[in-house]
């Protein structure tokens, strides 16, 4: 007797493995796509679309991602009534559904469209019932699109589940039900560290990256303009997906030749700015080392992860790489170093980065990366997606070109810099530096495999020069949130923390392209290593091109270098500033600010602000001031607080700010 | 023996001996449906008057008052009770031990029910039940047949004792089912007898509290939780709400016990913040029982504690249903989520739960007291016990009762109910066409019905449910479309909107519904909803998706003839579809013109001249021609 348990799919025999559910039973092992808008793999099951409903008998309809399979269970995937509910499921979707699709930009990758094309859908019985929201637009990276939304959940269990982020989740009831970031305020107002991941797993054009191809299109017609481009080491293993080349397939000449083609002056490549954050990081990182100040050093290329730092762990910037991310280093090298060399203005010089991340587009706007006059280091990012659009307008047959070369000097990298698009790549190559450099030789192995890996939290220890240096490797920012605690609360040893937002690294940014299917970050990982090991250098210390580029920066981590590549950060516990308006008029004298956080509030801050408002009333003086409720202070302990002119009044009350206040009237 | 038990006994006797010094006791109902009335007004007005005439009134009977105070046998206690059921006749007086109860009292009655009954022992006649069948007197809960009729077990307390002194329950053989179940009994054991009762889960589903309660004794975890559902949101229902207002200890018994046999320490009563009455009792009780050590740790002197929380809900129709119950206490947003895993494997914070409702806790005493054997001598052997259901509608007695499962509805609409009334309120038991049971959730019977069983299992095979236990009676002049519409409406509005069936399903079939009565439908609506009624009831993910198309299917299946009226003739037979009715002209007015006549695009009026005209129902169109040509506005 075996012990092996089966069951029965449409009467066909079919063992028990370690599905965790019905649904991946089926899909594995029944050849049978079962249909679905709410499941993902990596998320908890929600059940909510209904569309992977079967017959399971004794238990009647059931969903199967929501059912354990059990011994002897007959199920059957597409009875009359199955096949019905499934139907009905899809017509009303379709009803509350902006039917855009010619010009949606989920077109092509839409499941609703593709799931109304496989289930035979010829018309929807039901009539639209649309709401008609506005878009919304704010956001540097996304737009949200609530007429296509179909409340699958999927944006809003990723956020939150492995981002631990939770900045949309659904508001109201019934057929008001909505996906909304909290408040309802827009996306680019709140917590959202526009890592884009909630676009990647949406099954239609709600949420999806913003696009700026016609800017960039409109600098490649203007002769006047010298573009140059590069391309983050991510793009060269995913765009091929988008011409029917698998995912991991490298098509890194093919990329150069296409953007040639549109119209680029200059390609070049990100990854020899990771080359050169690599050289500054890692010596960053030995200086803090020997000084034993601000570790564990933290990562900063990702800009989820910078955001998501400076919002919820604001404690510890300090432990942040002062580095900029590989695609600001080559933008402000672009701006200050190329247009020397070309004897032009930065002005006249356009970068577009060329990248598989959303999150970009908000790192090239912050303020820290323009100067004075609004000058940009990266005018426009355009994502994996985007550029295959824009190759897809021209009608080029992207898998047919010859490869060609990057230009140099910025074209030249090493396997260093271009696994930086992998989880722990960073880790790798700064390791790999730093070893040669404090020892003058090679790691022994040089494919560091303890960083490798899947796991959401990878620790390595590894000696150098004779002290062993110990590494976490996160991906995902839940996990990177957790790290950040055990850090601030002094749980860790950790020497250097290498962070990336979306789990699998830069690969499976959001800005690649869209596939829903299971492995396609493993692949082009793998793509990624293959890349490295190709290459003649796999270490930045070897780079000719970055040694020769101190010429112009000067000595490593030197001011130069501070001014040109390094950067800070800033808290950003506080997202929204202003607080609400009560009266009054931006030009009035005097300003008020009340907190009416909750402990302020609790202690009298309102009664205090009724009583002015009374004072003022009284004397009919409402004209002389402008006085705001503003959110928590943070002052809690001398609660409540009032800032009159700039000066606060802790432990306030209606006496002690009437008094104040009279003497500023007077 | 410790020393809780100890206080119990104690308590109970000094209770009893205060209350035997008093000569009379006035019970106000303080009920919610009594409150909104003016009881309180009355209860006050009652303190003072009796006051005034010398009499030592205490609100609440301590038991050192008691002993000391209460001297004469004159003396009058004056309480405030939970709902007396009788609703409709409120606020409602009961004078113990004469037995009288008024209805319908006034604060300006107060004098005379001091004057007559309390210094002399008589009724007032005025206030006495008069019934609107014979127009007899009825002295009080005895003999009057909305009362008689019903077998009141969980409710006996509602009604009679002050919800908001624990030692009055205790005198009432309260906590001694808890104290066995701690003392005497295993964990199994209680499983048991619970299981044994077949005890039915009150709630709606039916499903033997005995055995999930076994279910989640057996599973094992470090934590485990009980809980008791109070999210009552069903229209018109509210037995959750007057047992809680009424017995709020018998409700806190029921959870101990079944702590005691799932192995929980910690509860949550999960009430809608819309029932304050409920919520500040509840609170009470639960801060009284803990002083008194009936909840805390070491019950009863043994290793074991329980203690409970209150959760006030927001209002959500939807939380009632267990899973988005509980993701409303982790405070989650109440979305259900799919079973498995059942509350029993992972409840409450991950945890093991039990939970419960209202009703069923309050019943579990009870079972522990007298034993299953007992208990299930009343109702039926799949369904024993009693229901509490909230009777409504076109029926003479509205309110709240309580009756053996099994009993016929005839019995409850026409002999506790004292029967239908018609359009313009007179009894007219022939004017009965349907009663809607079990809310949004359940669906309507008929005539035809009459005779069934009400019964967990018949009502489900009559195509409605117990579900939450309300009554709507409905007489010949109502529109089974617009109730259907009515209910439809109901739980559009409280779905969720997590799951697409429930979410949008509901929204179209409420769109069809509304074509229906605008009379824009055709046949093809009929297939439409019916085969959208049934996609939603299979296919949603929770019971509130699941129950939804309840009302509309039910009523399609029994009153066809009336869905196609509407659709085929463009006619509301009752009249009651604003689009749909035809125009009346008005006999007093008509002057006999003939311009409607001649204007009707279908000459469906007829009439000679200088006559009344009249407009043929089965030819008008209801194109509203008629009513703009007439200069006479005899027409609408």
């Amino acid at each position: 007797m075996s012990d092996q348990k089966t069951l029965y799919i449409n009467n066909k025999e079919i063992e028990i493995g370690d599905e965790r559910n019905l649904l991946e039973l089926i899909r594995q092992k029944a050849n049978i796509d079962i249909p679905t808008f709410c499941y993902h793999s990596d998320l908890s099951v929600y059940g909510a679309c209904r569309m992977c409903v079967v017959d399971i008998e004794g238990q009647g309809v059931q969903t199967s991602c929501s059912t354990e399979p059990q011994d002897g269970m007959q199920v059957k995937t597409h009875t009359k009534e199955i096949r019905e509910i499934r139907q009905m499921a899809l017509e009303l979707i379709l009803a509350n559904h902006d039917k855009s699709c010619p010009t949606c930009e989920k077109s092509e990758d839409c499941k609703l469209r593709q799931l109304s094309a496989q289930l035979g859908l010829e018309e929807s019985r039901f009539p639209d019932e649309l709401n008609d929201d506005e878009l919304d637009m704010s956001s540097e990276s996304l737009v949200r699109d609530p007429n296509k939304c179909v409340l699958c959940g999927d944006c809003v269990r990723y956020c939150s589940e492995i981002q631990g982020v939770g900045a949309i989740d659904f508001a109201y009831r019934g057929d008001n039900a909505k996906v909304i970031p909290a408040f309802g305020h827009d996306l680019g107002d709140v917590e959202c560290v526009n890592c884009g991941q909630c676009a990647a797993v949406c099954p239609t054009g709600a949420i999806h990256p913003k696009h700026e191809t016609q800017d960039v299109w409109e600098i490649v017609d203007d002769d006047d303009q010298f573009v140059v481009t590069q391309i983050a080491p991510a793009v060269r293993v995913a765009i091929g997906e988008m011409f029917g080349q698998e995912p991991g397939e490298i098509s890194t000449g093919k990329l150069v030749s296409a953007l040639k083609m549109i119209g680029f002056d200059q390609v070049y490549d990100t990854s020899f700015a990771a080359d050169l954050t690599v050289v500054e990081e890692a010596n960053e990182f030995l200086e803090r080392k020997e000084a034993g100040e601000d570790l564990p050093l933290f990562t900063s290329c990702c800009p989820s992860w910078v955001k998501y730092a400076e919002q919820f762990h604001p404690e510890i910037l300090d432990n942040l790489s002062s580095c900029k991310s590989p695609q600001q280093m080559f933008g402000s090298l672009s701006k200050k170093v190329l247009a020397q060399k070309l004897d032009t203005t930065p002005e006249n010089i356009k970068v577009v980065s060329i990248m598989p991340c959303t999150a970009k587009k908000f790192e090239a706007e912050r303020d820290e990366f323009q100067d004075a006059n609004g000058i940009k280091e990266v005018d426009h990012v355009l994502t994996t997606q985007e550029i295959g659009k824009m190759f897809k307008e021209i009608g080029l047959k992207f898998e047919n070109l010859a490869p060609e070369s990057f230009d140099l000097p910025f074209g030249f990298a090493t396997g260093g810099g271009v696994i930086f698009g992998n989880t722990g790549g960073v880790s790798e190559a700064v390791l790999r530096y730093a070893t040669k450099k404090t020892t003058d030789q090679e790691l022994q192995n040089i494919e560091v495999e303890e960083v490798r890996g899947e796991e959401g939290l990878r620790e390595a220890e590894i000696e150098l020069a004779g002290e062993n240096l110990k590494l976490a490797v996160v991906h995902g920012l839940k996990n990177a949130g957790k790290v950040a605690e055990r850090v601030k609360n002094g749980e860790t040893n950790y020497d250097l923390v290498e962070v990336m937002a979306c789990p699998g690294g830069c690969v499976a940014g959001a800005g690649q392209p869209i596939n829903f299917q299971n492995g396609k970050v493993k692949k082009r990982k793998e793509g990624l290593y293959k890349v490295d090991k190709t290459k003649g250098m796999q270490n930045s210390y070897d780079n000719p091109f970055i040694e020769k580029s101190y010429d112009e920066i000067g000595d490593i981590g030197g001011e130069i270098a501070h001014e040109m590549l390094h950067t800070k950060y800033q808290d950003r516990k506080r997202i929204v500033d202003n607080g609400f308006n009560i009266f009054g008029n931006e030009e009035a004298p005097i300003e008020m600010k009340v907190c009416v956080g909750t402990s302020c509030y609790v202690q009298g801050s309102q009664k205090i602000l009724h009583d002015v408002i009374n004072y003022l009333d009284r004397y009919d003086l409402k004209d002389r001031i402008d006085i705001e409720a503003t959110f928590c202070m943070e002052k809690c302990g001398d609660s409540p607080n009032i800032v009159l002119d700039g000066t606060v009044i802790s432990e306030a009350d209606s006496d002690k700010v009437l008094k104040t206040l009279k003497d500023r009237i007077d | 023996m410790n020393n809780t038990t100890n206080t119990l006994q104690t308590i109970k006797q000094d209770f009893q001996q205060g209350l035997d010094k008093y000569e009379r006791r006035i019970i106000v109902c303080a009920g919610t449906g009594c409150v909104s009335s003016g009881s309180l007004d009355i209860h006050q007005k009652l303190q003072e008057e009796i006051e005034e005439n010398g009499y030592d009134v205490d609100l609440k009977l301590r038991k050192e008052e008691a002993d000391t105070e209460a001297e004469e046998d004159d003396n009058v206690i004056l309480s405030k009770s939970g709902c007396q059921g009788f609703c409709q006749m409120g606020p409602l007086v009961e004078i113990q031990p004469d037995g009288y109860l008024y209805t319908h009292v006034e604060v300006d009655d107060v004098e005379k029910i001091v004057e007559k009954t309390i210094e002399n022992g008589e009724p007032v006649e005025d206030l006495l039940f008069t019934s609107q069948a014979d127009g007899e007197k009825y002295k009080g809960r005895d003999e009057i047949p909305f009362y008689e009729l019903q077998s009141r077990s969980v409710l006996k307390k509602c009604g009679s004792i002050d919800p908001e002194d624990i030692r009055e329950y205790i005198s009432l053989n309260g906590y001694e089912a808890a104290e066995q179940a701690y003392t005497k009994m295993s964990p199994k054991e209680v499983c048991e007898v619970v299981e044994e009762a077949n005890l039915r889960g009150r709630g709606g589903g039916g499903f033997p509290a005995g055995v999930k309660w076994n279910l989640t004794r057996k599973e094992e975890g470090d934590k485990k939780y009980v809980i008791c559902n109070g999210d009552e949101g069903d229209p018109g229902a509210f037995m959750d709400r007057s047992v809680l207002e009424g017995t709020p200890h018998s409700v806190i018994e029921g959870m101990m016990i079944a702590a005691r046999a799932i192995g929980a320490d910690e509860g949550y009563i999960y009430v809608r913040m819309e029932y304050p009455l409920a919520v500040k009792r509840v609170r009470k009780a639960v801060e009284d029982a803990r002083e008194m050590g009936l909840l805390g740790e070491n019950i009863f002197g043994t290793e074991h504690s329980f203690d409970i929380n209150i959760m006030e809900g927001a209002g959500a129709f939807v939380c009632g249903e267990e899973t988005a119950l509980m993701n409303s206490v982790e405070g989650k947003r109440g979305m259900p989520e799919p079973k498995p895993p059942y509350p029993a494997q992972q409840g409450l914070f991950g945890k093991p739960t039990n939970i419960n409702n209202v009703e069923t806790l309050a019943t579990v005493p009870m079972i522990i007291e007298q034993g299953a054997e007992q208990y299930k001598e009343i109702g039926t052997e799949d369904s024993p016990g009693t229901k509490t259901f909230a009777l409504t509608g076109h029926v003479v007695n509205t309110g709240l009762i309580e009756v053996p499962l099994g009993t016929t509805l005839r019995e409850i609409i026409f002999d506790i109910g004292g029967g239908v009334t018609d359009a313009k309120g007179n009894i007219d038991n022939d004017n009965f066409k349907a009663v809607q049971i079990g809310g949004p959730s359940g669906g309507c019977l008929t005539r035809k019905h009459l005779d069934i069983p009400v019964d967990f299992d018949s009502l489900i095979e009559a195509g409605a449910m117990v579900g939450s236990g309300g009554l709507v009676v409905m007489n010949q002049d109502t529109c089974m479309i617009q109730v259907a519409k009515f209910f439809m409406k109901f739980t559009q509005e409280e779905s969720c909107g997590k799951c697409v069936l429930c979410r949008e399903g509901t929204k179209q079939m409420l769109n069809l519904l509304n074509k229906i009565t605008e009379g824009k439908a055709d046949q093809n609506t009929l297939t439409k909803l019916e085969k959208l009624g049934q996609a939603v009831k299979k296919g949603s993910l929770c019971g509130l998706g699941k129950t939804a198309p309840n009302p509309v299917l039910s009523t399609m299946d029994l009153f066809e003839e009336e869905y196609r009226a509407h659709v085929e003739d463009n006619t509301c037979p009752v009249n009651e579809c604003d689009a749909l009715s035809v125009p009346e002209i008005d006999p007093e007015e008509c002057k006999g013109c003939t311009i409607c006549a001649k204007e009707c695009p279908v000459d469906a009026i007829e009439g000679e001249p200088q006559e009344v005209h009249r407009i043929i129902a089965e030819d008008c169109i209801n194109c509203g021609t008629c009513i703009e040509a007439c200069k006479f506005n005899a027409i609408s």
